[in-house]
Parts: structure tokens; C-alpha cells; sequence
């Protein structure tokens, strides 16, 4: 198919366009170092004039920054922990251990596929409110520590593994939380690490949940918080950006030592 | 953890002369797997199932969290939604940003796809740089575009006036706002749907183009009888992956102009947060957030059936 197309239009093309996807990083990566007064100067300008670090300083000063980071980390980090714990033992039954009701958990977790995140989240936030868990770590994790899509992703997995391995260790007297620890969850490892950066990503990312389930600053994750800093007219747009950036390299740093992952993710997704 | 270890086939220990009712015998035989599958059904149960039920209770009343009673008023919420103005405002935002950015996504990045096959180095640098945007926060690239595209300090504007034009405000001109969300959107997800249509690129059997060939089809027919009728399961998979992401947009909006300005952007998944942690009017959220259901469950079977996925060969 490449024959229809001159080489140097087509890479004309993909050039610019990577152009356009990488500018609003140089821009915000530079930006985080400017000074407001050559901002409004230079606005043509891709990178400072000259360098300063105020953002940076400013960030944890004059922001919760740093308890904004924790939140993330607790939050993304724990979550997504219980997240693939829990997925990948609900898989293991669902795909290793023959029992009646399977096929209607299974249906359970494919209709809560359908249905969109909005439609719970009134009624969750009621759930908690009434609980007392709003505004809590565990509001924030315990809601969200299984995902149908995990499930059913590592269902799909754990079904073509070899069920010879699972028989050996059976007639070696192991249980099935030893077959599922040793022999499962090690013959599993792409799939649980696809699922696991998936899950991160998303939580890292969230702002609808976050914004919603915590009201006061220092319960915030990173997206909540700067939106709401953003939006009340911060003065100063090096912190803003200082603190995008900061919140972006933790996955930036992942992405560049463990792209397939992120990229399994998205094509798994698309071919289920 | 939960699960505690669990014996072999638990059948054999049943003594053959004490007859167990069937639920216990069922619940011997099967508790291995319900312990497994515990913690995630109980999540499910608990802050799934049970609040969709809830969400459509709540949609029938004029509920306040907190107030000692509600107050029941049937379908009055549906009613309501009707005859307001600014739901089939945001009805109609949300539907014009699904449709242009669904259709812009599938066509570039099906570009991308096309272009990018070959596992050379170069076409690997240029797949990841793609991609890359697809990791990142919509709430904190939202924000960045948003400063990027200021009028003053943005270096659009800046651009703008190097060419001795007037700095255009696109998140501020009514006419404006709506296309440059878009346009974000759609800049950040071009990588995502080009991963996606590679994987079902890369499935074609390399059979269908030689014998194509040998029939002496070109590089365009080859695209149009070949190419694309054995990509249709992936492009309506990505299609409807697309469209219901785009329909459930809040982040972009929120972050770049809250719905503003003059509620031209102001999408239903806006509208539901502004009325149900906004106004606190969750009955009538509620019933947004139903209405929100209908559309997607809609435009699946929609696109399902323009696919005419039931006759794929």
C-alpha cells in the first residue's frame, strides 16, 4: 500500500504531525522555567529567555503540592494493587475452577462493562457520604479496587494457559491458592502487567472520581488539584506548569522503560 | 488475603449416607471459587450493581443526600429534562463532539496506522511520539492547551501576531470553543486509535493482497476491496470504543472552559456533575445520568448495525 503514496509526502506529513503532538510538552516543559514577565513578552517564544526555577520553588510553597503527590501515589499506588489482586483471583475462579453460578458472575461482570462510570456516581457518593467515607483514603480506594474489564481481560488470559501445569501441581498435592500463587500469576506476568499499567494510568489520571469523592485541599490528587487551582486564576502560570510537568513524569518515566505495556493495554482492548 | 487455602475435590469427603441440603452441599463443593471470586463480587455487589439500581430510585425522586426524607415525584425529573433548554443544549454539544471527534480519530489515525506499519526504527520513534499522549492526564493537558492557546500569553497568539494577525481568543469566541475542544480531543487520542488499527492491520493475511494483486488490483483498490472490508471488526470495535468515551466527555471540558462560554460546550456529562455536586439535585442528575445510558446503549446498536456486523464473512 505504501507504493501509492511518494515517500516524501507521506513522511512530510507524519513529521508534522509529530510536530503538533510534541510542541504543547516542549511548551509546557519550557514554560514551567519562564519568568510571567517574558511569558507575556515573548508569547512566540518556545523556551525562556532566560531560565528560572521559581515554579518549581513556588509549587511546594505556595501549593499542597506535595501532599497532592502522596495522594496520587497512595491512592493510584494501592489501588492499583488490590486492583490486580482481587481481578486476577476473581479470573483465576472464573476461568480454573468449574462451579455453579460461574456463567452469572460472569454475565455480572460484562453487564457492569455496559453501563457507564456515571450512572453509579451519584449513588456512590451517597453510599459514602452516608458511610463517612467521603474525603477518606479508603472512599477513594475501596470503590474502585476491582474492575469488570480486568476481569474479564485475565479470564481471556488465565483460559489459555495450559491446564496441564494446574494438573501436575494438583497431583503434587498443591490447593488451588498455591496453583493460582505459583503456577497462574507467574505464567501470567505480561498480562498482569499490561492490566496493572492500565489501571494505574487511569487512576493517576482520574478527575471525575477525585473531584467528586474529596472536598478539601488536602485530600486532592494531582489532576483534581491543579484543575482547581487552574480555575481559580493562579496568577502565576510557571507553578501550574511547573506542577503539570512534575505530575506527568512519574508515567512519561514508565512509558519510555516499558512502552509495550502501555501500548498491550490499548491493543489488547481492541482486539478483546 | 481472604481466601483461605483450600483442599482438593471437596466431593470425596461427603460421607455416601448423610444426605446435606443442596445449598450446603453446593456451597462445599463450590467455596473454593466463591472465596476466589469474593473481594472483586463484593465490590461489584456493593458499589456497582447496587447503585445502578439506586441511581434509577433516585431519578424518580427530587433527592437531596442528607435531607430526612425525600420527596417521590415518579417521572417529573424526565418530564423536567424535556423542557429544558439547556439539556437539549447539551445534548446536542455532546452529540456534535462525539460524531466530529470519533470521525476525525478513526480517519487520522487510520492514517497514522497505514503509514506506520513497517518495523523500522524510524516508523517505531514516530508510532511512540504518537502514542505518547495517550498516557497523560486530559485534566492536566487540558490545562496546558488551555495556556497554550491563550490570547496573551499563549504561543498560538503568539504565532498569530509574528504573522501581524490579531491573537484570536479560541476558548472564548461562542463560535470557536466547541471545534478547539475538539481538536484536543482529537489530538490526544490519534494514538490510540492508531494502535488499535494496527493490531487489526497486522491480522490481514498477506494472501488476500497477493491475490489481489495477481487479479491486478492497485494500491487504492487494494485499500478499498481489500484492506478496509477485512478491517470492518476492528474499525466498528475502535468506532464504538471512540463513541463512548467521546459521549462520557468531562475532563477536556472542565479543565479548558467549564461548559462556557454561553453553555456551548457544555456537554451531559457537565451538565450531571453541575447539577448533581454543584446544585446538589441529584434526583435530577440521576435522571441525566439514565438518559446519558440510553445514548450510548443507542449509538452501539446504531453503529452495530450500520456495520452490519452480523454479516462479517
Amino acid at each position: 500500500m505504501s507504493t501509492s503514496l511518494r515517500p516524501i509526502v507521506r513522511w512530510t506529513l507524519l513529521a508534522v504531525g509529530a510536530l503538533i503532538v510534541l510542541v504543547p510538552f516542549v511548551w509546557m516543559i519550557g514554560g514551567s522555567f519562564r519568568s510571567e514577565a517574558d511569558l507575556f513578552d515573548n508569547p512566540a517564544r518556545l523556551l525562556p529567555l532566560s531560565p528560572t526555577l521559581h515554579g518549581y520553588q513556588s509549587v511546594w510553597n505556595d501549593l499542597p503540592f506535595a501532599r497532592m503527590f502522596l495522594n496520587s501515589v497512595v491512592f493510584a499506588g494501592v489501588t492499583t494493587t488490590l486492583c490486580v489482586l482481587f481481578d486476577s483471583m476473581c479470573a483465576y475462579a472464573l476461568a480454573r475452577i468449574p462451579f455453579r453460578g460461574a456463567k452469572l458472575c460472569f454475565w455480572l461482570v460484562i453487564v457492569t462493562l455496559m453501563v457507564p462510570f456515571q450512572v453509579t456516581l451519584i449513588p456512590v457518593f451517597i453510599q459514602l457520604f452516608d458511610l463517612g467515607w467521603l474525603n477518606t483514603y479508603q472512599g477513594l480506594i475501596i470503590p474502585r479496587a476491582t474492575s469488570a474489564f480486568g476481569i474479564f481481560l485475565l479470564r481471556q488470559f488465565f483460559v489459555s494457559i495450559p491446564r496441564e501445569l494446574d494438573e501436575a501441581a494438583r497431583i503434587d498435592g498443591a490447593n488451588h491458592w498455591q496453583t493460582y500463587w505459583r503456577i497462574i500469576l507467574p505464567s501470567a506476568r505480561p498480562a498482569l502487567a499490561t492490566v496493572a499499567v492500565l489501571h494505574f494510568t487511569n487512576l493517576w489520571n482520574d478527575l471525575l472520581w477525585p473531584l467528586t469523592m474529596t472536598n478539601t485541599t488536602d485530600m486532592l490528587t494531582l489532576p483534581a488539584g491543579l484543575t482547581l487551582f487552574a480555575g481559580q486564576h493562579v496568577t502565576d502560570h510557571a507553578v501550574l506548569l511547573a506542577g503539570a510537568t512534575i505530575s506527568l513524569l512519574p508515567l512519561a518515566a514508565a512509558f519510555a522503560l516499558a512502552q509495550r505495556y502501555f501500548v498491550a493495554g490499548v491493543a489488547t482492548t481492541g482486539l478483546k | 488475603m481472604t481466601a483461605s487455602p483450600v483442599g482438593a475435590p471437596v466431593e470425596t469427603r461427603v460421607a455416601p449416607r448423610r444426605r446435606l441440603h443442596g445449598a450446603r452441599r453446593a456451597w462445599l463443593r463450590d467455596r473454593a471459587a466463591w472465596l476466589f471470586a469474593a473481594p472483586s463480587l463484593l465490590i461489584i455487589a456493593v458499589f456497582i450493581i447496587w447503585p445502578i439500581v439506586q441511581s434509577f430510585r433516585y431519578s424518580l425522586y427530587d433527592w437531596t443526600v442528607g435531607a430526612s426524607e425525600q420527596q417521590w415525584v415518579g417521572l417529573d425529573n424526565y418530564v423536567q429534562l424535556l423542557h429544558d433548554d439547556l439539556f437539549w443544549n447539551s445534548l446536542w454539544v455532546t452529540l456534535v463532539f462525539a460524531v466530529l471527534s470519533v470521525s476525525l480519530q478513526l480517519v487520522l489515525g487510520y492514517a497514522a496506522a497505514s503509514a506506520l506499519q513497517a518495523e523500522t526504527w524510524l516508523a517505531k520513534a514516530v508510532r511512540s511520539v504518537y502514542f505518547f499522549p495517550t498516557i497523560v492526564a486530559l485534566a492536566t493537558i487540558g490545562m496546558v492547551w488551555r495556556f497554550l492557546l491563550d490570547p496573551s500569553i499563549g504561543l498560538v497568539a503568539g504565532i498569530t501576531k509574528t504573522f501581524g494577525g490579531t491573537p484570536i481568543g479560541w476558548l472564548q469566541d461562542p463560535d470557536l470553543a466547541l471545534p478547539t475542544v475538539i481538536f484536543v480531543n482529537v489530538w490526544k487520542n490519534v494514538g490510540f486509535t492508531m494502535v488499535i488499527l494496527l493490531a487489526g492491520l497486522k491480522g490481514i493475511p498477506g494472501h488476500l493482497y497477493e491475490a489481489a494483486r495477481i487479479d491486478g488490483a492497485d494500491g487504492f483498490r487494494l485499500t478499498r476491496h481489500v484492506t478496509l472490508p477485512s478491517l470492518r471488526p476492528t474499525l466498528l470495535l475502535a468506532g464504538m470504543m471512540l463513541t463512548i468515551n467521546s459521549l462520557q466527555v468531562f475532563d477536556l471540558v472542565y479543565v479548558m472552559t467549564t461548559g462556557g462560554p454561553l453553555n456551548r460546550t457544555d456537554t451531559l456529562v457537565n451538565m450531571l456533575y453541575r447539577e448533581g455536586f454543584q446544585y446538589f439535585n441529584q434526583g435530577y442528575a440521576s435522571a441525566i445520568a439514565w438518559v446519558l445510558f440510553l445514548i450510548i446503549l443507542g449509538a452501539s446498536a446504531l453503529q452495530l448495525r450500520l456495520m452490519r456486523y452480523n454479516d462479517v464473512d
